[in-house]
């Protein structure tokens, strides 16, 4: 089954497009996956991207990054209308660094303690949030999650205290 | 008394207006200034507005745009009046209408004044496609009546809290409320703009003049001759037969929408939703922020409908997408209570033994969107079925115009696309306009190329909307051609 069956996308579909970043790239610090994977009439990333490092020539082809240029600076994070965007930094020795968008309530505050959610809405462990701002009332969160879940986790949900 | 209102929401600050109190049934009802009567009752935990003629059974909210009338209502003795689309006011009595209305009742409305406009360019519909074409036009000199039956500017946009995607030419990266915020600002900038809110165009005469009944405090009935129409009606939701599809509770996905987004009436506490297109992805996910459990989102076809990164933020919250399956009955006694989902065979028999009960109040139905296009129809345009569409549509010309001469269709009512392809449609319709009325410059006639040439040879080709527009180049001629349609020679 593919992703459009499914609602979610499998990391060897993700690899099969091309749109993962070579291990060394991750190892080196934060750069951006796009899992967007289907083409769709959008180019907001390419326009928000403070270093050009998102290519496409027709609005609906599908993003793709140079990894080179990105810094994993997170700008686009937040400003995907898709929610498709997530940086992951390997370079920390014992935990993974992932940034992804959230819209919910509690609001996000750095230092808490939250669920880890895979790409099906599975709980895959706890994680710390170590960053969190905003952009037009998204949040770009950034959390740090146990180094084997950077290509698992993708998104997070904060429990009412 | 139950409260249903939201306080405290992720994106959207509700900022209540004045407090105002009218009768329900001679009950005082509290209200915001700014809320229809029915969300203002649903606030406070009525479900059932009406019975319906023959067999009594209830009726609840279900379109919440005034498009399908569930709601009708008595408003201070006025029959028929869709409680969705009329706003609260200080006082006023509301009855449910039990069935057919009396038409001695509608005694009120025997005086009501008669008033005659002429313009250059006549908008009805206030959404994406209506303000665009509105602005466009009056930019470029022109005088421009736009009139609207909802009392909110915007359309379907005021409801929509996600970042749009598309061109950014269009807003794309700008959530949806804020672009008709924007928009509705410009409008009242232009003294050549006369906005009739709640007014509703209820018929095409001759000579190009629209008939607009203005409803409210002061009601007119509003005689507009225009030298040019545009009308950019949207559309409405379509309905799924089941059993025990008349309860309340069983509503439009963009219905419960409308409550939780334009309003902040959470539309109850546990749904599932029918139909995986784009709008029932989208809702699923606002429900979610609204604080609704979404129990899943069923999907008779083996694949998702609408574009997999909608689907992708709602499936990583833990909401189920049950490919072939669907609804096959509601149950409660005068409302949803629960409901039975099933899953289908290929050839789209449902299997037995397959039933799931769901503890749901909500069964949200997004199965696709119907073009508005009475008004056409009453018009005389040539239309034609096109399921791609959504339905029957208005045959027109590249340049938006129908084989009605002057009467020009936009957004939704041509066939279902989005908001971004309703405001291209709204501008080549302004510019095509501007050409008629002899207001149009070289630059206009190239602006208005440039436009078709990027909405049907770049955006449109996206694989993802392709098939709209399969079925809109089904619908679209040259002048050449409809000049013979006109005459009666049809393709
Ligand atoms: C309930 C609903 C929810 C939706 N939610 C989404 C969403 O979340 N995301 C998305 O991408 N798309 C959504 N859509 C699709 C949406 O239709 C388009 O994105 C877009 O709004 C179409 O623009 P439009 O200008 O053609 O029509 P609309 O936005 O529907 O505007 C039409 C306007 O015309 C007015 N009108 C209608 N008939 C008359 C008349 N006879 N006289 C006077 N005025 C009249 C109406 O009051 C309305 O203001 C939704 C559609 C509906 C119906
Ligand atoms: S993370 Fe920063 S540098 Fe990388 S693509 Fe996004 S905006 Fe550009
Ligand atoms: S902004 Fe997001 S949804 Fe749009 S093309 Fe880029 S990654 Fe895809
Ligand atoms: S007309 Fe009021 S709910 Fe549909």
């Amino acid at each position: 089954m593919s992703y459009k069956e499914k609602g979610y996308i499998e990391p060897e579909e993700l690899e099969n497009l091309g749109l993962l970043p070579p291990r060394e790239r991750l190892e080196k610090g934060p750069v951006v996956i796009a899992e967007c994977p289907e083409e769709i009439p959008c180019n907001i990333c390419v326009h928000v991207c403070p270093f050009k490092a998102i290519k496409m020539d027709k609005i609906y082809e599908i993003p793709r990054i140079d990894w080179g240029k990105c810094i994993g600076c997170g700008v686009c994070v937040p400003q995907c209308p898709g929610q498709a965007l997530f940086v992951v930094d390997l370079s920390k020795p014992s935990q993974a660094l992932i940034t992804l968008p959230y819209e919910f309530l509690p609001r996000p505050e750095k230092g808490m303690r939250v669920i880890l959610l895979n790409r099906r809405g599975e709980h895959v462990g706890e994680g710390v949030i170590v960053k969190a701002w905003q952009h037009d009332r998204t949040w770009a969160v950034t959390v740090s999650v146990p180094k084997d879940k950077w290509l698992e986790v993708r998104a997070v949900w904060i429990p009412e205290k | 008394m139950p409260d249903y209102r939201i306080y405290e929401h992720p994106i959207l600050d509700f900022r209540r207006g004045r407090r105002v109190k009218f009768y329900y049934r001679d009950k005082v009802i509290e209200a915001y200034e700014g809320e229809s009567i029915l969300a203002a009752l649903y606030a406070v935990g009525y479900r059932v507005f009406n019975r319906s003629p023959k067999l009594g059974l209830p009726r609840g909210a279900y379109c919440m745009i005034g498009k399908c009338s569930s709601c009708l209502s008595i408003v201070d003795g006025v029959p028929n009046t869709r409680i969705c689309i009329e706003p609260v006011r200080e006082g006023i009595h509301v009855e449910p209408q039990e069935g057919l209305a009396d038409i001695r009742m509608a005694r009120k409305q025997e005086n009501v004044e008669t008033v005659k406009v002429e313009t250059d360019l006549l908008v009805v519909g206030g959404g994406p496609a209506g303000l665009k074409a509105a602005l466009v036009a009056a930019e470029h000199g022109a005088d421009v009546v736009l009139v609207n039956d909802h009392y909110v500017l915007g359309g379907q946009l005021v409801k929509q809290t996600h970042k749009f995607f598309g061109s950014r030419d269009y807003f794309g990266g700008t959530r949806g409320f804020r672009i008709a915020e924007i928009l509705s600002k410009k409008i009242k900038e232009y003294n050549n703009i006369h906005v009739y809110t709640n007014g509703f165009a209820y018929g095409y005469f001759k000579d190009g003049v629209v008939g607009v009944a203005v409803h409210g405090e002061h009601p007119l009935n509003l005689l507009v001759k225009a030298k040019t129409i545009i009308a950019a009606l949207g559309a409405a939701e379509k309905g799924l037969d089941f059993e025990g599809n008349y309860l309340p509770g069983v509503m439009g996905a963009g219905g419960a929408q409308t409550l939780m987004n334009q309003y902040g009436v959470r539309p109850g506490d546990r749904a599932v939703v029918v139909g995986s297109g784009n709008v029932g992805l989208i809702i699923a996910y606002q429900l979610l922020q609204a604080g609704v459990k979404v129990e899943a989102l069923a999907e008779i076809l083996p694949r998702i409908g609408g574009w997999f990164v909608h689907a992708a933020k709602i499936r990583r919250l833990g909401v189920k997408i049950l490919t072939r399956h669907s609804i096959v009955r509601a149950a409660g006694l005068e409302r949803v209570e629960k409901a039975v989902l099933q899953a289908y065979d290929e050839h789209f028999r449902p299997i037995p033994g397959t039933e799931k009960e769901l503890d749901v109040d909500l069964v949200l139905i997004s199965i696709g969107l119907q073009p508005d296009t009475k008004f056409f129809a009453q018009a005389g345009a040539v239309m034609k079925w096109v399921p791609e569409a959504g339905g029957l549509v208005p045959i027109r010309t590249w340049g938006q115009e129908t084989s009605v001469e002057n009467l020009f269709v936009a957004g939704d009512a041509s066939g279902i696309e989005e908001a971004t392809t309703a405001f291209i449609e709204g501008e080549i319709a302004a510019l095509s306009a501007l050409l008629k009325l002899g207001l149009g410059s070289k630059e206009v006639e190239e602006r208005r190329g440039k436009l078709i040439d990027f909405l049907w040879n770049e955006y449109r080709m996206a694989p993802v909307v392709r098939r709209a527009r399969e079925g809109k180049l089904k619908v679209t001629v040259s002048e050449e051609e409809m000049k013979k349609i006109r005459v009666g020679e049809y393709p």
